[in-house]
């Protein structure tokens, strides 16, 4: 029996807004317990909610960026349910007339692919706030710093069909909702979390399978991780004889298995209705457009331009356009050194590498895009090698300055003095009359021999391809 | 439409709400009551009409995205059941 | 002096007649002596009184006061209230100090009133009578074996026993209004929206509204000037200007067109209530105004439309009340389920438990189609069967109450019957228009009101046309024990 997966994404993106969804206090993250709690927060009686009009911007600005349909009046309802991080004993979220509706968006595959993947809605809702279990001898802290922190949701159509689209999914999601500026996006902070619904059926057969949700996926590795492993387990259940049951799972990363939750989903009667204390949101299509004209440069038309306009190819131009202070600091360094192959090469290769192993962001680069561009502009203007380049990269690494200090300090400019080449080349040709006869004789291949003599002889500051050119010339005298 | 005991826990367990049985079966009567005034609604053909929210077509107001509160934690907690250390304690909470 | 109206009071004070620290001593001396009895105060707040009437008197003889400076007032224990204990007559919040101000509360304090206290109330305002408070009944001034109805029957009382000038009251589906007429006093509930509901207890989110019980239309109006006009805190707080409310009141009625719903003077209706409410009618026939028949066909819907609408909303608004951040928390919880379900049960009452339950049941899966969206399809039909009328009329007059103050313990057998002593003023909350009970007459000593109802945002037309009636008789002036 051959199976397909079937998977859609719910995804809760915390925007960032410096105030609350519905009051003015404060979202800053990693604040002392319940001191960014105000009266409305804690759900003290008789307070009420009033809109944030930047919460509202953002929700437009994502529904813009992926192609919606932008609700134009849209309600807010009220999700009864109980527990203790829920103040009010009701989220106040969007069920029916929610600001964004369906959209689409692009993922792109290791192979080079693109698929197009629906995104169904995207609603405004009320972060709830945190529980901590440990600590307080049986007894369960509450915490509501984060209770009312406006929450975007995120709702795909069951477009993806395995967990690397899964993964790609969350990707380019990551990647406009950064571009946008309207959250972090850190999984690991919580700014962006997502839960699955992960289904099986007969591959050929167009019936929706029985789906479970899973939640506490905090990573991209892990969402892979749990996909795969859930669907092994539905496919092994079925395989069985089994059924599988519509239920929540929790992702167990140390075990690597899904399990089912407790009973906070059992029979849970939501009895939503419209927010009484809110009116109806409506938006014309002035405040959309003022909207649209805050949108950037979105990823997938960055990456088709740096393609056009510099020449990279379609891997490159994916890997540079993916994160915006990456893509805005190749654009400078490309505008400093002129040469978009150069940089691209130096961004993705020995700045990448050096930012793994500090694991930092490029924004905190001690290499600025710059500085990065006036080290290739010395390679291409010959000042020194490529080689001798990374010396001088390595001395920028370690706070020693800026290329042309480095230089001029270490005395690395390269040699190009045709003249001085000639000795250096005249003495090492003198000095090896054995390798001079291999090379008559026909080993080629020596001349490496007599270019790393040269190498040596000017402590690496001779133009390798001036020194390639005269020993060609001299020894084929 | 009455309402039997087996509805009368289900909307109490939503409202975590406790009843003794005596009070389930007074319950049970005092809804089913108000279910019949209730149901004299249906009398009334609504198809074409729609349904209303607020008195007055008024549309929401937005707020501009200033942080106005400030910590005022201790005040607050002053009137809690339970807190320590800033958190507000419950009795353990499973998962 | 303290039996004069809030109007006469700011007079007083005006001219120097007397000073608001001795009238406030007069008041709180008065409820040290009456209230043991009435039961209409749950807290009185003596020192945070005295302190707020010497700085009323110490700012008029700096030349600032202003027509509220130093009069001194109840609010309804529904108003939070800082830095006192606000209960909304329940034993949840027995133990709760309210926070902050409601912006009512606050706009009083920043016009110089004095707070006498926190008026009882049926609990969370869900009641006809203020039988269901924690704090026990409240006794109807006129007859201390009635009740003074409700859920603002504390207020009522208050007013009606000159234990203050004037109260801030509530009405969700006639609160104001009922106990205004049982108690033989003046009660407006303004246009949903026009006073901002911040702080303010939420019972019924979408029929809530604040206004006033005093002993006249001029001092409602003096209240109302006070309390209305936008708040940004509350989203369904209207934008509309607000006016003087003073400024018209003695506009002639000449011309005005006064329409009767037959719905509400037919079967239900006592033979005396109908004679006293068309005699009071008749008064303002000779104060120049038409009175014709106009029709409110869904009017017969409006009790069960309400009784699922204002349950389902409070379903949802009393859920916070589960002891985890203030309020009222059972002693030794086992586990979480058992702290919220002991909580709420021994700190509710009965009536509250009861629409607790009908509202989860109306919302819940399956029937909310057939109750909660069919309501508010019924709240639109009895909305446009008001704007219908008021196409034909300018107000809309008839009986506030189907009868008289009722017997403490005497309607206690089925709610159903309870409920229907709203039946001819839930409508008006529905629609969110303004509505206004004032004193017209006696039934065997017992007051008599009479209501009338304005278009959205007519509180100066229906303040009006009760102020011109009250200069042409002299029901209003009647107080109990005369």
């Amino acid at each position: 029996m051959e199976w397909e997966t079937v998977i859609g994404l719910e995804v809760h993106v915390q925007l960032s807004t410096a105030s609350k969804l519905f009051s003015g206090t404060s979202t800053e993250f990693g604040a002392d317990p319940n001191t960014q709690a105000n009266i409305y927060d804690l759900a003290m009686p008789g307070t009420l909610p009033v809109l944030n009009k930047e919460a509202l911007k953002m929700a437009v600005k994502f529904g813009l960026a992926i192609d919606a349909e932008i609700g134009k009046t849209s309600v807010f309802d009220r999700k009864n349910y109980f527990y203790p991080d829920l103040p009010k004993g009701y989220q106040t979220s969007q069920l029916d007339f929610p600001t964004v509706g369906k959209g689409t968006l692009t993922i792109d595959m290791e192979d080079g692919t693109h698929r197009t993947i629906g995104v169904t809605r995207a609603h405004m809702e009320e972060d709830a706030g945190k529980s901590l279990h440990e600590d307080f001898h049986g007894k369960t802290g509450i915490d509501l710093n984060r209770a009312g922190t406006p929450l975007l949701e995120i709702v795909s159509e069951p477009d993806l069909r395995n967990a690397k689209e899964a993964v790609a999914y969350l990707k380019k999601l990551h990647s406009i909702i950064c571009y946008l500026g309207i959250s972090d996006g850190e999984m690991s902070q919580g700014s962006m979390r997502c839960d699955a619904n992960v289904s099986v059926r007969p591959k050929g057969t167009t019936e929706l399978g029985m789906r479970t949700e899973i939640k506490n996926i905090n990573s991209f590795r892990f969402v892979e991780k749990a996909i795969n492993i859930e669907v092994e387990r539905q496919i092994d259940l079925i395989e069985d004889g089994g059924t599988v049951t519509q239920e929540t799972r929790l992702y167990d990363s140390e075990k690597n298995e899904t399990r089912s939750m407790r009973s906070k989903e059992v029979a849970n009667d939501y009895r939503y209705f419209p927010e009484p204390d809110l009116l109806p949101v409506v938006i014309d299509d002035t405040f959309i457009e003022a909207v649209r004209e805050t949108l950037p440069e979105l990823p997938d038309i960055k990456k088709q331009r740096f393609q056009d306009q510099y020449g990279l190819s379609e891997y490159d131009a994916m890997v540079l356009s993916a994160d915006l202070d990456t893509a805005n600091y190749f654009e400078e360094v490309t505008t400093v050194c002129d040469d978009a192959k150069l940089s691209t090469n130096w961004v993705m290769g020995d700045l990448q590498a050096y930012l793994n192993k500090e694991e930092i962001p490029i924004s905190e680069s001690i290499v600025s895009a710059k500085a990065l561009g006036g080290l290739i502009s010395r390679i291409k203007d010959n000042t020194i090698s490529s080689k001798i380049a990374k010396t001088v990269f390595e001395a920028m690494l370690a706070g020693e300055g800026d290329a042309d200090s480095i230089i001029e300090s270490k005395g690395l400019k390269q040699v190009t003095d045709t003249g001085a080449i000639e000795a250096l080349v005249d003495e090492v040709i003198a000095n090896n009359p054995d390798q001079v006869q291999q090379f008559r004789d026909g080993k080629e291949q020596v001349i490496g021999f007599f270019v790393g003599q040269v190498m040596k002889a000017s402590q690496g500051k001779a133009n390798p391809g001036q020194v390639n050119q005269m020993l060609k010339e001299k020894l084929a005298e | 439409m009455s309402i039997e005991l087996a509805d009368v826990e289900n909307i109490a367990h939503l409202a975590r709400l406790h009843l003794t049985d005596g009070e389930k079966k007074e319950a049970a009567d005092s809804m089913s009551n108000i279910l019949k005034l209730i149901d004299q609604m249906q009398s009334v053909n609504t198809d074409n009409i729609e349904p209303l929210a607020h008195a007055f077509d008024s549309v929401q107001r937005l707020r501009d995205d200033k942080v106005t509160e400030s910590n005022n934690r201790n005040e607050l907690q002053k009137i809690a059941p339970e807190s320590e250390e800033g958190l507000f304690l419950v009795p353990k909470v499973i998962e | 002096m303290i039996d004069a109206t809030l109007a006469e009071i700011s007079r007083a004070l005006e001219s120097g007649k007397i000073s608001s620290v001795e009238l406030t001593k007069a008041y709180l001396d008065r409820i040290a002596q009456e209230n043991a009895d009435l039961n209409a105060y749950i807290t009185v707040t003596e020192e945070l009184a005295l302190s707020q009437a010497e700085a009323a008197d110490k700012s008029r003889s700096e030349g600032k006061a202003g027509a509220f400076t130093g009069i001194p007032i109840a609010h309804k224990d529904l108003f939070c209230t800082n830095g006192i204990r606000t209960s909304c007559g329940s034993k949840m919040l027995d133990n709760f100090i309210a926070p902050y101000d409601a912006t009512v509360v606050d706009r009083f304090n920043t016009a110089g009133a004095v707070t006498l206290g926190k008026t009882n109330m049926d609990e969370f305002a869900m009641g006809s009578s203020n039988e269901t408070s924690f704090y026990g009944p409240v006794k109807n001034p006129w007859d201390h074996s009635l009740v003074p109805g409700g859920s603002s029957g504390g207020s009522a009382a208050a007013v009606a026993a000159r234990l203050c000038a004037g109260a801030t009251a509530t009405d969700t589906g006639g609160s104001i209004r009922q106990p205004a007429s049982f108690s033989g006093i003046t009660g407006i509930k303004p246009t949903y929206g026009r006073v901002s509901r911040w702080g303010m207890v939420a019972f019924a989110s979408s029929l809530d509204q604040a206004g006033t019980m005093t002993q006249s239309a001029e001092d409602s109006a003096m209240m109302l000037n006070v309390m209305a006009g936008l708040d940004e805190k509350d989203s369904t707080c209207s934008t509309i200007d607000t006016e003087d409310y003073t400024a018209n009141l003695n506009k002639p009625l000449e011309g005005l067109k006064i329409g009767l719903p037959v719905e509400h003077f037919s079967e239900g209706l006592s033979a005396d209530m109908e004679k006293s409410i068309r005699e009071a009618i008749a008064e303002f026939e000779k104060l120049g105004a038409t009175v014709k028949d106009i029709h409110l066909p869904n009017s017969h819907l409006s009790v069960s439309a309400y009784y699922v609408i204002a349950p389902a909303e409070a379903s949802a608004n009393l859920s916070r009340y589960d002891g985890v951040r203030y309020g009222y928390r059972c002693e030794n919880p086992v586990d979480l389920e058992d702290m919220y379900k002991r909580s709420r049960s021994e700190g509710f009452g009965a009536e509250v438990k009861r629409r607790i339950m009908v509202g989860t049941y109306a919302l819940s899966a399956g029937y909310y189609d057939a109750y909660y969206r069919k309501a508010q399809k019924i709240r639109r039909l009895i909305k446009n069967d008001f704007q219908a009328a008021f196409e034909e009329v300018d107000v809309i007059m008839g009986p506030t109450s189907p009868h008289t103050a009722f017997a403490i313990g005497s309607q206690n057998d089925d709610p159903v019957t309870m409920y229907l002593e709203d039946i001819y003023t839930i409508a008006v909350n529905l629609a969110g228009l303004p509505g206004i009970s004032i004193p017209a007459g006696f039934i065997n000593n017992l007051p008599v009101g009479l209501q009338i109802v304005g278009k959205d945002f007519a509180e100066a037309q229906l303040l009006n046309v009760a102020h011109q009636f009250q200069q042409a008789t002299d029901w209003h002036k009647k107080a109990p024990g005369e």
